[in-house]
């Protein structure tokens, strides 16, 4: 497919910084590379922004590989865009038309404010994660390759929960701001694996506690966090924090 | 004590209220149906069942117990999604189903629900308390909760608000059943299509079922 120039129009949100109102407004960009990724697209209008001597869009990236988790923008009413398993960076242009209205918004979670523009204070899930997400027992020097055994299907789901990169697509897709899908995952990588095991009840509460405290909302089981995620992160790993935690809650000895 | 609070209070716990409540409920319209199906038996049936039910003793304890169950399941919901508003305080300018997540059932549950509990309380009003005509079978006096509901059903706006209703319940329960499941843990996907479906047929014969009583009422002409 040849790369073809497009005329767009986007709606952006401009927010001064945390404190100041923000506002949707309205930007005409011209001759865009359809090859071009969103966020080359949002260079593009940068540029245009800049040689007018205008303050630029302010937006987190990183890699632009897809696997950092920085980039987060919620394009036309979905995380990441339109695409399924697609960050924001891998978005092309080309999934747009000639003359399309582009809507161009933050995250939008009470545990989650806005800084400046699209950018948000995505701290919240480093405090979840700190709050348990690791493993702290003493497992001595590294063994012989073989001599923790773990079954290739257990691996497999253990590496599934793992992929979550913590780019915040689940908080803001889901109607309720809940991070469920996070925190599932985040539980899960650990809960599945013999190194994990030990203090999985420990961190079960733990996580779930800081992730009440911060503000996120409950989940309704309606899944849109996993049809948002760009990394396909299964509903499943809530069921398996909803276990866990209850396991713990009843047999827990230290809380 | 401050931490079995702690835990009840937890995300996940309120969840878990809202499913387990919401099976035992789901149970209660599985034997209510079932009951009210002796309408199809004449009056003399319907009217003995229904007797037999209030002159038990136990009665008061089985309606304290599907109170209380109603009343945790109301307030957990008012709890919850007053949270969940509080958690995004700015709304998105656009925001959009993505098609492969949420449906129609899921997304409407706090306002079926709350239809639900409009009716539900016009239902008790205008059976339980309602106009009590008496009838005698074999020497013994009862009430005559036949007459009444085939009175009542003579009514077409009452047979249709009945309908609707139900269609809303079947909505709710469509995504409650299997969303009480995933809130417990259960999980797996050997049986996640089979308890999807189950979701669906249960949605379907509460929504069918209910929904025949006032129609069937109502094809008997308010005699």
């Amino acid at each position: 497919m040849s790369a073809k120039k497009i005329n767009i129009n986007l709606k952006i949100w401009r927010q001064v910084n945390k404190e100041a109102p923000g506002s949707m407004v309205d930007y005409r960009l011209e001759g865009v590379s359809t090859d071009s990724s969103f966020l080359e697209m949002i260079d593009q209008l940068n540029e245009q922004l800049i040689a007018k001597n205008d303050e630029p869009v302010a937006f987190d990236h990183d890699c632009r590989e897809g696997i950092c988790g920085m980039c987060s923008m919620m394009i036309n009413g979905n995380a990441h865009g339109p695409e399924k398993a697609t960050t924001t960076c891998q978005l092309h242009m080309r999934k747009f038309k000639d003359e399309d209205t582009i809507v161009v918004e933050p995250w939008r979670a009470k545990a989650f404010p806005v800084l400046k523009d699209l950018m948000v204070d995505r701290t919240a899930f480093d405090k979840i994660q700190s709050a348990g997400g690791f493993v702290s027992i003493n497992t001595g020097n590294a063994q012989d390759a073989n001599a923790i055994l773990i079954g290739q299907e257990t691996a497999e789901l253990a590496m599934d929960a793992a992929q979550c990169i913590g780019c915040g697509a689940c908080v803001a897709s889901c109607k309720n701001a809940s991070a469920m899908l996070f925190v599932g995952a985040k539980i899960s990588q650990f809960a599945l694996l013999p190194q994990g095991k030990v203090e999985a009840k420990d961190r079960a509460i733990k996580m779930v506690s800081k992730m009440d405290e911060l503000g996120f909302g409950n989940c309704t089981n309606e899944a849109e966090c996993e049809a948002s995620c760009p990394k396909e992160i299964s509903i499943s790993n809530i069921a398996r924090m909803n276990r866990e935690y209850l396991k713990s809650a009843v047999t827990g000895r230290n809380h | 004590m401050s931490r079995f609070y702690h835990y009840l209070n937890s995300s996940i716990m309120k969840k878990q209220i809202m499913g387990v409540t919401g099976l035992l409920l789901c149970g209660f319209l599985v034997s209510h149906l079932i009951g009210n199906c002796l309408i199809y038996f004449g009056d003399r049936a319907f009217n003995t069942y229904a007797h037999t039910l209030v002159t038990n003793p136990l009665i008061y304890v089985a309606e304290a117990i599907l109170l209380g169950i109603f009343l945790t399941h109301i307030f957990m919901a008012m709890k919850l999604t007053l949270e969940n508003k509080a958690a995004r305080p700015v709304a998105y300018a656009v925001k959009k189903p993505t098609g492969r997540g949420s449906t129609i059932a899921s997304s409407t549950m706090p306002y079926t629900g709350l239809l639900i509990l409009v009716f539900l309380i016009f239902h008790i009003l205008h059976f339980k308390f309602g106009p009590v005509y008496k009838i005698t079978y074999d020497g013994v006096e009862m009430r005559d909760l036949y007459r009444l509901l085939i009175e009542y059903f003579h009514q077409p706006l009452a047979v249709v608000w009945y309908v609707f209703c139900m269609l809303a319940l079947g909505l709710h329960v469509s995504h409650g059943f299997w969303s009480a499941f995933q809130s417990i843990g259960f999980n797996h996907p050997k049986y996640n299509a089979c308890l999807k479906n189950l979701s669906k047929v249960y949605a379907l014969l509460i929504t069918i079922g209910f929904s025949a009583l006032p129609i069937y009422c109502y094809l008997q002409g308010g005699r």
